[in-house]
């Protein structure tokens, strides 16, 4: 896709440990087109977030980058520090699953607001405040007005999410990246949220990039979806197609080892045996062999690169998918 | 109260209320609760974060001192009961935490860690522990010769679970509080742990208290849910009775809330309920009325008590949806 507003281009991503190198991200390519939501979807320690970091320029010191990060025309890998901050106020934003890792504890949320308002936009005092208080009312914060006054530890959880919503959409971002931005809350706020930014991603014809665990959340709320095991995609499909027509054995696997609730109680959970592989042990095969219970033949010795099935837009890992194996 | 889950209940909670008290406040952790668990029987406990279900489980096994209200074990009121005759009937009451890995003592070893109760309930003979030991841990699904040496930093967080899960059963108790055992764990391993407390609670005759956020994890293993909010009871019912047709209009707002796998199931907008108040101060009447689209003004005088609205099923609600 030359017309994405962001692509990812063979991303690796190393991190060194005492125990040896971690390639927390594998030889990675995404991309995103402008007004369109991706989903990545991936247990814990998959790379998920260290990709998100990756397109953020925002990896830990010592992470080593390689590969591409093209977002709206420029690689964000060659782009100064102070060229890259602007980036990331302006065009590019993020909201984080703990709220305080983007606010501001000893700033009032007004403050925060407005500086960051200022900074990025040529509004005067006022313009900027008038601003603030309609995107707090806009990400669904009662008596925005006053609330400007108030310090992020006076807010529930969930208010301070929506704070750092507004933050983030302050500045009329192009992308939005959400890392797990509702894993922290209840239920009931969780779709509050999530509803909250579907909206504003409608509404603002901006792009948006959802990180999660649950295959529940990327559902009805994406245009695609990645799935991540052990650095690597290991599919991606439109979304309506990947639900329709899971090929990765993993993501299969995922999704039926969820309880649902249209089972009934006491129904054995279809498990995944075993864990993911060490991630500084890499696997010299699929990484999900030793799990997957349809691993055969070169399985173990040979990895599997994403390819097409029958629409060039569905891609998956697999030697031996699904679907052709129910049908062959 | 018509609570009645069977003629005789193994654990009966009656009237319970724990306060905390912060900075001169009192916080109403939980107001007037009364429960019943059949022997054999699984009962969930859902509701979202601080309503107050650890609360309940710590203030069942008396980890936490109830204000009133009484905690009744196979017939005895563990809230009276004093030294020995307190430790016996803890032996039979176990209990497994959320977070598998802090909960394990970093510096002893496996089989130590899953010993202890045993040293705890003057187990003397080391052969009778060590074959105890080695049972439960082969039941959970590890090797005793090849864990039992090591330290918790050296297993996953879904294998000191299952270590936890060892340690709980080595007293071979009757009642065993699960809260939130697996909410710390990635899909793939909480499957395995689900099946794993199933396949323990048929082995050793457990009753279970499963505590967890996650409507649907609860319903995979219990026989009846319990609602929570903020610190009172909205509703109870038999599991698949009650998510499909609740009563109460929380129980609605959760079931609805749940993001479904489904693309074709599309979120329906979520009803800008706002968050819960807080517990120093709960709103009058119906602790849910500040959230509640059916809230009337009898909702804000009057508490709404338990009452059967099908069979087996009760709601704490003025105006139910069923
Ligand atoms: N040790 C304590 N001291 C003071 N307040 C406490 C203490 N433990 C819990 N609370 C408060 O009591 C209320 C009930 O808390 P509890 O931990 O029982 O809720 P919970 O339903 O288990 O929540 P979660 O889902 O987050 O585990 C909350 O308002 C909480 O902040
Ligand atoms: S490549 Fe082989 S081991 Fe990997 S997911 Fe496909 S079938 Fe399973
Ligand atoms: S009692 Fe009133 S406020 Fe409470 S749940 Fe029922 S209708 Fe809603
Ligand atoms: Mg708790």
């Amino acid at each position: 896709m030359s017309s994405a507003l962001l692509s990812v281009e063979n991303a690796v991503v190393d991190l060194p440990t005492p125990r040896g190198n971690l390639r927390a991200v594998d030889h990675v390519d995404l991309a995103v087109g402008a007004g369109r939501t991706l989903g990545i979807v991936g247990e814990s320690g998959c790379g998920k977030t260290m990709l998100s970091r990756a397109v953020l320029q925002l990896l830990p010191k010592k992470a080593k980058l390689s590969g591409r990060v093209m977002f709206d025309g420029q690689d964000l890998t060659t782009l100064s520090a102070e060229k890259l901050r602007k980036l990331r106020g302006r065009s590019l934003a993020v909201v984080f699953q703990d709220p305080m890792t983007s606010l501001n504890p000893v700033l009032t949320i007004g403050t925060q607001l407005i500086e960051t308002i200022q900074e990025h936009l040529e509004l005067d005092l006022a313009e900027a405040r008038q601003r603030s208080i309609e995107l707090l009312a806009a990400v669904g914060i009662p008596a925005p007005e006053q609330r400007l006054a108030q310090y992020p530890h006076q807010l529930s959880g969930g208010m301070r999410q929506r704070v750092a919503i507004a933050v983030a959409l302050s500045c009329e971002p192009k992308l939005l990246i959400a890392d797990e931005p509702t894993t922290a809350l209840d239920v009931t706020i969780q779709a509050q949220i999530l509803d909250l930014l579907a909206r504003e991603q409608q509404r603002r014809h901006m792009a948006m990039i959802i990180i999660t665990h649950d295959l529940g959340v990327v559902a009805g709320r994406t245009d695609e979806v990645a799935v991540m095991y052990a650095g690597r995609v290991v599919e991606r499909a439109p979304t309506p197609a990947l639900f329709k027509q899971m090929r990765m054995p993993y993501t299969e696997a995922l999704l039926a080892a969820l309880p649902k609730l249209d089972v009934a109680p006491h129904t054995p959970l279809p498990a995944i045996s075993g864990r993911p592989p060490d991630p500084t042990r890499p696997l010299k095969g699929c990484s999900f062999s030793p799990r997957c219970r349809y691993s055969a033949g070169r399985c173990a010795s040979e990895k599997p690169q994403l390819c097409s099935a029958e629409t060039p837009e569905h891609l998956y890992a697999c030697f031996h998918p699904i679907a052709a194996r129910v049908g062959a | 109260m018509m609570l009645q889950a069977a003629p005789n209940p193994l654990m009966k909670v009656e009237n319970l209320v724990v306060e905390y008290s912060v900075g001169g406040k009192t916080i109403h952790a939980v107001s007037d609760v009364s429960l019943e668990i059949a022997r054999g029987e699984t009962l969930g406990l859902v509701g979202e974060s601080g309503c107050g279900k650890s609360t309940l489980g710590r203030a069942v096994l008396q980890l936490r001192q109830a204000v009133s209200g009484k905690v009744l074990f196979d017939g005895h009121d563990l809230t009276t009961l004093k030294g020995e005759a307190l430790r016996q009937m803890r032996r039979r009451v176990q209990l497994i935490f959320q977070d598998p890995i802090a909960s394990l003592n970093p510096r002893r070893r496996i089989g130590d860690i899953v010993a202890e109760p045993l040293v705890i309930a003057g187990v003397k003979d080391p052969d009778e522990r060590r074959r105890r030991v080695a049972e439960v841990l082969s039941a959970v699904g590890l090797d005793p010769t090849l864990v039992s040496g090591r330290l918790p930093h050296e297993f996953s967080g879904g294998q000191c679970q299952r270590i936890c899960i060892a340690r709980s059963l080595v007293l071979n108790p009757e009642f065993v509080i699960c809260d939130e055992p697996v909410s710390a764990l990635d899909v793939s391993i909480r499957a395995q742990i689900l099946n794993l407390l199933e396949e323990m609670k048929a082995r050793y005759g457990l009753t279970l208290l499963f505590i967890a956020h996650d409507l649907a994890v609860v319903k995979a293993v219990s026989d009846r849910v319990a609602v929570m909010y903020l610190g009172r009871l909205c509703e109870v019912g038999p599991s698949e009775q009650l998510f499909a047709r609740p009563a109460h209009p929380y129980t609605a707002l959760l079931i609805e809330a749940i993001p479904v796998p489904d693309p074709d199931v599309r979120p329906t907008q979520s009803v800008p309920v706002g968050e819960p108040p807080s517990p120093i101060a709960p709103p009058s009447g119906c602790r849910f009325r500040t959230r509640c689209p059916r809230a009337d003004a009898r909702c804000a005088s009057e508490v709404p008590e338990l009452r059967l609205v099908a069979t087996g099923q009760f709601a704490a609600c003025h105006h139910p949806l069923i």
